[in-house]
């Protein structure tokens, strides 16, 4: 899938303090029925952003107008549940590039990466850090350096590395997907099932 | 040699290169397809100019979105049936076997894949869908993946993954009278937490475990994914081995004697290290019942809904909005809790075994009039067992109707939707805000406890009633 070159981002965020997002809510099974991949962010968080009569509920933070940003913070285990890629592609649509959490589940973050959108792991005291810089100041900024694996909390100068598995990272930085990759070891795959 | 797991025996094997500091290139076996999350992968290929690699590995049904009930008929919803169709011409374009909708292979994807015997010990197997795990139960690897790894493997048949970390979940002893594989996995699940298997796969292991039937081990390797592991496999055993034999894409012949030969390699060494080791008593699990929106909030039912007492921070506020979801209070017992709709199904428990113990159950019975219950076979072969075995009477005399088969109200893509606020004792896999429709509330359970909500019209123990 072809996705915006990662390097560095600095904007502020938009808070989510809680645990255990699972996909459904990111995006409910009932949003699923499309045969191409657009229009996703209408729909992220559909019944936790929305009331039943499709009027706005106010008091979830996509809807609070102080809240915006490129980088989307989550309480620990994010993304658990259903396999749905459309999850990322609905985050990605809205306008994120980055998630923050304690902790991911697998196959959430495989579906992240492998769709430009940055899945940040920080210790779960440094992500309360980040909550409380949001509600003290909702404007707050944030750098998040992929070339250095550092992310910064610009108010206070508090910063922590995170981890990514380099050939991914390479993925990111150059917009890179598996499917080129694995299209050009064809050779080498036919002649494993010779073996 | 160093002791190896059933898992890195079988992982090893399919590696067709080890990408420096990334992951491995791992050939894949057996991929599944459905209408869902194939359509963009299709469009992907399109887009490169690239055809199916080996269509003759992979298999298509179309499952989440169909209705069940007047499958004969055009499917009613415009972009269900377009999706549908968009399946349907893909495989055509592609050459890839494609079970539609009323015929004899059609169903869950995870309940026909084992029953036509593509489901083999020792493959590797994928599908986008995260409920893949549930084939494990045969000694394979078998896990979910997105919609750009579905791309990935009809490409290439290959696919780019980590090594994940080995766990090991051993359950000794035997199993009370009333209790299922479906409550040894919710009882699981409850004490390591909707995240504690992930990074790993899990292999089961004990007394409680090879005594399952391929039913059960099913039901179990298919919730793995519900305590954050990819996926879960049990060692295959003669158990296994009569349940593949004879089925239409078995080994047949010398294939057979071939096969069974490399299977009887199939399982951990003796000294084999896991990272993560647990280990269960079977008398300590009884009947077990959700009463949260995470599959890890499960209780025995004759429990009472524990306090937030102890938790803290975000810990706290999600547990109370999930308690406020479901309308429920701490201290609450869940025994005789009103119940308004009861389904019977899914990739979970809608195979034979389980409506067999649900027929049993309800036999002589009637179902409580505030109960809707809808029953639906996890396939056409399910279906027709069912119909061959003479339960349809047994269900019918109990005030039950059989529906046609499809993932139907356990994820709620199509017209089978639990209303806004409504109780659900459900024998599916997710109790997710809104997964069963949205502002349902879903009460996971097994068949026997489904069945006893379905004649009280309450929670009830299904022990007291057997």
């Amino acid at each position: 899938m072809a996705y915006d070159k990662f390097s560095i981002i600095n904007t502020s965020a938009v808070p989510l303090p809680y645990e255990n997002v699972d996909t459904d809510q990111i995006i409910p099974a009932r949003f699923l029925k499309a045969v191409e991949r657009k229009g996703f962010g209408d729909n992220l968080f559909r019944d936790w952003r929305y009331e039943n009569d499709g009027s706005p509920k106010a008091d979830f933070p996509l809807n609070n107008p102080k809240y915006s940003g490129k980088i989307l913070v989550g309480g620990k285990n994010f993304g658990s549940g259903s396999s749905r890629e459309h999850a990322a592609w609905a985050i990605y649509d809205y306008g994120f590039r980055v998630v923050v959490s304690s902790f991911f589940a697998d196959i959430f973050k495989g579906n992240a990466l492998n769709n430009g959108l940055l899945p940040v792991v920080v210790s779960p005291e440094f992500l309360e850090k980040i909550f409380d810089q949001i509600e003290k100041d909702a404007d707050s900024t944030f750098e998040v350096d992929l070339p250095n694996q550092v992310f910064t909390i610009t108010a206070t100068g508090e910063s922590t590395d995170f981890e990514i598995n380099p050939y991914k990272k390479h993925c990111l930085q150059n917009g890179l997907d598996d499917i080129d990759y694995l299209v050009e070891m064809k050779e080498q795959i036919a002649e494993f099932e010779q073996a | 040699m160093t002791a190896k797991t059933l898992f890195d025996k079988i992982w090893d094997a399919h590696v067709v290169k080890e990408v420096e500091g990334g992951p491995n290139v791992l050939y894949i076996d057996r991929h599944f397809i459905h209408e869902v999350t194939s359509p963009v992968a299709f469009l992907g290929l399109k887009t490169r100019g690239l055809k199916v690699y080996r269509p003759d590995q992979t298999t298509a049904t179309p499952d989440h979105n169909v209705p069940t009930i007047n499958q004969h008929l055009s499917i009613k919803d415009e972009l269900s049936r377009n999706q549908v169709d968009m399946l349907k011409k893909n495989c055509d374009e592609n050459g890839i076997v494609y079970h539609g909708l009323g015929t004899e292979g059609h169903g869950v994807v995870h309940i026909i894949g084992p029953e036509m015997g593509l489901t083999q010990p020792g493959m590797t197997i994928v599908c986008g869908d995260s409920h893949t795990s549930t084939h494990g139960a045969f000694g394979a690897i078998a896990f979910g993946i997105g919609t750009s790894e579905v791309e990935m493997v009809l490409a290439s048949q290959c696919i780019m993954q980590p090594k994940p970390k080995k766990m090991r979940i051993t359950v000794n002893g035997t199993l009370d009278k009333g209790v299922t594989a479906k409550d040894i996995a919710l009882y699981i699940i409850s004490k390591i937490s909707t995240s504690g298997g992930t990074g790993h796969f899990i292999e089961y292991a004990g007394s409680a475990i090879t005594s399952l039937s391929m039913e059960g081990r099913m039901t179990l390797c298919n919730l793995s994914i519900e305590s954050g592991a990819r996926g879960g496999m049990i060692a295959p055993d003669e158990t296994t081995f009569n349940y593949v034999k004879g089925r239409q894409f078995a080994p047949k012949g010398e294939d057979w004697d071939k096969a069974m030969e490399k299977w009887a390699e199939l399982k951990s060494d003796e000294d084999a290290v896991f990272d993560t080791d647990y280990t269960f008593d079977a008398a300590d699990i009884e009947p077990m019942i959700t009463y949260g929106t995470n599959p890890g909030m499960g209780i025995g039912v004759s429990q009472t809904i524990p306090t937030s007492e102890g938790l803290s921070g975000t810990d706290k506020t999600t547990y109370q909005k999930s308690l406020q979801y479901m309308g429920y209070n701490e201290g609450d017992a869940m025994k005789g809790k009103p119940v308004d709709f009861v389904f019977l199904g899914s990739c979970t428990n809608g195979r034979i075994e389980d409506f067999r113990e649900f027929a049993a159950f309800v036999k002589g019975k009637k179902k409580a009039d505030n109960v809707t219950a809808w029953l639906v076979p996890g396939s056409k072969a399910v279906q027709n067992q069912i119909e061959a075995e003479g339960l349809v009477p047994i269900l019918e005399e109990a005030g039950f109707q059989l529906r046609q088969p499809g993932c139907s109200a356990c994820l709620a893509m199509n017209d089978d939707k639990i209303p806004t606020g409504k109780y659900s004792v459900s024998t599916s896999n997710r109790n997710f805000e809104g997964r069963q429709g949205p502002g349902a509330r879903t009460l996971l359970a097994s068949p026997l406890t489904a069945a006893a909500a379905a004649v009280t019209g309450v929670i009830a123990d299904p022990r007291e009633m057997m």
